[in-house]
């Protein structure tokens, strides 16, 4: 069995908690004037991306780098995707490369399983799928609340957690509410319930997660508050009667968390829409630890890539 | 043409339509079944091949109203005499195909090409569906009088919705003259809106697009609705939600000329076996909850459900090797459902009448089909099985040209011996008889 990371589901506490110390002793590699280890020297990592991708592409690339491993970018627009291979001949036909870990980002739910069940000695890394999970960027969330929660004796946990917005279409939303069901964190999910359905609270059931309709009562008296993406064009979809009517109930705005959630900080996957999900106000002010976030993103996964890449390598030996 | 006369002696009887079950020997003759006796009656008989079915059932030749036999058109998927070969082979001596074709059997011509193929193959007897709209897009009416004429025994656009009630209702209309049903496969798809597994918890969790439930429900609804309006026959096909057994049930209450068939993935398999997007279990509709399914066992055992069908739907690896929601619909089920049906009988889920009424008389009624019937005088389709033989499914088993079975791999209870169609042995000990 080849070890993957497909997703936050699944993964124990400790298990968590071993991505998260891998990524602080990385932290510090990107402060360097040369930001370069040699500890993935020799290995190839190759990222196939069937849906576009800006930031998560750059940071895992980057993070590749910096640990000297040989990246390879692969993106759909210039793949024989277009040519109408399949998702298992592409990955298999990478495989038959070589390299050591396959970052997947895919439109669809399950793609980054799929492809883990069908490869027989490649690690993948799930880089999302459809609206399924978002590991990286759950654990990316993780570190930065470990760095702001540095003086908090327990960490981040016991952290009373927030999920503004599109729950329903989002896998950073799945990811990072399974990681703090396992640390223990009260998890609410805000937002109206075309959006935010009550089954949600079945789906996490064995955490303590509890769906909220109205933004002041969901927001108040929280550590922390998540604003996901609202997508434009969810009106159309009748998700919303209209993106106005939707930021008039649900934008996340300093006078409010002032007045409910004082001591609160605030993250964003990106990319943001401003004055929709979130106040400029809020995105640009001092509770924000967005670009921090966008910032661990490269530790996090020089962790995973460092983890995986490696786990590859101990099993080398045990084989022989 | 003149056919052997059979004595199958020994066995246990099973026939829902004439309510007899016990011990009886049965002579077949002539393309019916001649003679049904106390054990031995026959024993001076001569000119008779005989058959031990000491320890055995002696069924009905199950019907099935709801086969894909891909052919014209997806001939690497399945063809008419694969289909028709598995489907005896599985103990169906009558198999109704779907018209989702290529091109769909919205004419004459397209029929008789299905029943000449069936001929030449000479295993079950298909029954082709004649489409509700030309090519199933919906906008015009289907030449039911000449498909009729030509041999469809019902009509339907399974795979898609009739949205237009306009063109429902006119369908309806004109059916009724021709005394055929119309098997409705049931889906709003402003509801369903690319749902590929039941909306739930599971789907929210999966982040796979959710059917939920009421898309069936609501065109279920609508059609019993125009059935009650213009006294046309509908069939509704797959029921999967224990709404949708509830609304027929109340319509039958009423009334109404309506019918229904579950396929036995839906009885035995629930929306947790795609948790891990495994493609092999993804259907349409799509696999339910545990509550869903209660619904429907309520509705096989107090008869509003009148019909197993299997909705054999055969698919090549390839269009199942892909995303989950990319991945082609259905299962096989012409070798499966029989016994799967067996091993809920003997589980004491189903009475053995209730399971051969659901896998014969009841099937006949719904289209008004001869067969599914041992009482003497009737077509002398008949299943010598063994209850109690475990076997192994495996991909060898398998007569279809496709391997799209989530049940490979697993033992099913029920082995399917001789099958007999208008007289004629078609599959002795388990396998084809020579010339089929």
């Amino acid at each position: 069995m080849v070890d993957h990371l497909l997703g936050i589901y699944g993964l124990s506490k400790q298990e968590i908690y071993r991505y998260l110390d891998t990524a602080s002793s990385f932290v510090e590699v990107s402060e360097r004037d040369i930001k370069k280890v040699p500890t993935l020297r020799g290995k190839s990592i190759v990222h196939v991306f069937f849906e576009p991708s800006t930031r998560t592409l750059a940071s895992f690339d980057i993070a590749g780098k910096r640990l000297s491993a040989d990246t390879h970018n692969i993106s759909a627009s210039s793949s024989s995707v277009k040519k109408g291979e399949t998702l298992l001949d592409t990955v298999r036909t990478l495989e038959s490369m070589n390299p050591d870990v396959l970052v997947i980002r895919h439109s669809e739910s399950g793609a980054a399983h799929f492809a883990a069940r069908h490869l027989s000695r490649t690690a993948v890394i799930n880089a999302g799928d459809g609206a399924h999970e978002h590991p990286t960027q759950a654990l990316l969330d993780l570190l930065t609340l470990q760095q702001h929660f540095a003086d908090r004796p327990q960490g981040i946990e016991g952290l009373r957690v927030g999920f503004v917005g599109d729950v329903l279409h989002s896998r950073v939303a799945r990811s990072a509410i399974w990681a703090h069901c396992a640390l223990g964190n009260s998890v609410r999910l805000v937002g109206p319930s075309t959006l935010v359905p009550r089954e949600l609270e079945d789906v996490f059931a064995v955490g303590n997660v509890s769906v909220v309709n109205n933004l002041a009562k969901g927001l108040e008296g929280l550590d922390v508050v998540v604003c996901l993406r609202m997508q434009l064009e969810r009106q159309d979809q009748y998700f919303v009667p209209s993106i106005d009517e939707y930021s008039k109930e649900y934008c996340v705005t300093e006078d409010l968390l002032r007045a409910v959630a004082p001591s609160s900080v605030v993250l964003h996957p990106g990319p943001m829409n401003r004055g929709v999900e979130i106040a400029g106000e809020v995105a640009d002010g001092p509770r924000a630890r967005i670009r921090q976030q966008v910032n661990n993103g490269v530790a996090v996964r020089m962790a995973a890539l460092y983890l995986l890449a490696r786990s590859q390598e101990s099993r080398e030996v045990v084989g022989e | 043409m003149s056919v052997e006369s059979f004595v199958i002696e020994g066995g246990y009887l099973i026939d829902a339509k004439s309510q007899r079950e016990g011990r009886y020997d049965v002579l077949l003759q002539d393309g019916v079944v001649a003679a049904v006796e106390s054990p031995g009656a026959f024993k001076t008989a001569t000119d008779v091949v005989r058959i031990n079915a000491q320890e055995k059932w002696i069924i009905p030749g199950c019907i099935d109203l709801h086969v894909h036999l891909r052919e014209p058109g997806e001939e690497w998927k399945e063809t008419i005499r694969t289909g028709s070969e598995a489907a005896v082979l599985g103990g169906y001596t009558s198999i109704c195909c779907m018209p989702n074709t290529k091109p769909a059997n919205d004419s004459a011509e397209v029929t008789r090409f299905i029943l000449e193929k069936a001929m030449d193959a000479g295993a079950a007897r298909v029954l082709p569906i004649g489409a509700i709209s030309v090519a199933r897009h919906g906008k015009q009416l289907a030449p039911y009088t000449e498909l009729a004429k030509a041999g469809c025994v019902a009509f339907s656009d399974d795979g898609d919705p009739v949205v237009d009630a306009g063109l429902m209702r006119r369908a309806l209309e004109w059916c009724l003259m021709l005394g055929l049903p119309l098997a409705c496969h049931e889906e709003d798809r402003n509801l369903s809106c690319g749902g590929c597994m039941n909306e739930s918890p599971l789907s929210l969790k999966m982040g796979l697009k959710g059917f939920p439930g009421v898309a069936e429900d609501v065109m279920i609804a609508r059609d019993i609705e125009l059935a009650r309006f213009t006294k046309g026959k509908i069939h509704i096909c797959h029921v999967s939600t224990a709404r949708g057994v509830e609304l027929i049930r109340r319509a039958k209450n009423d009334g109404i000329a309506v019918t229904c068939e579950v396929a036995p993935h839906h009885l035995l398999l629930n929306e947790e076996c795609v948790s891990a997007y495994d493609t092999n279990f993804k259907m349409m509709p799509p696999l339910k909850s545990h509550e869903d399914i209660e619904g429907l066992l309520d509705g096989l055992k107090d008869e509003t459900i009148d019909a197993i069908a299997s909705d054999h739907a055969p698919h090549d690896k390839d269009s199942k090797l892909v995303e989950f929601s990319r991945a082609t619909v259905g299962i096989l089920g012409l070798q499966t459902s029989l016994p799967l049906l067996v091993e809920m009988c003997l589980a004491g889920q189903l009475s053995r009448q209730r399971m051969v009424d659901l896998l014969s008389a009841g099937p006949a009624r719904s289209f008004g089909l001869q067969g599914g019937s041992l009482a003497v005088g009737s077509i002398a389709d008949v299943v010598v099985l063994d209850p109690n033989r475990q076997w192994a499914f495996s991909e060898d088993a398998i007569r279809s040209k496709s391997k799209n079975s989530p049940f490979v791999g697993r033992n099913l209870l029920g082995a399917v011996e001789d099958v007999f169609v208008q007289g004629k042995r078609v599959v002795h000990q388990g396998t084809l008889c020579n010339g089929v």
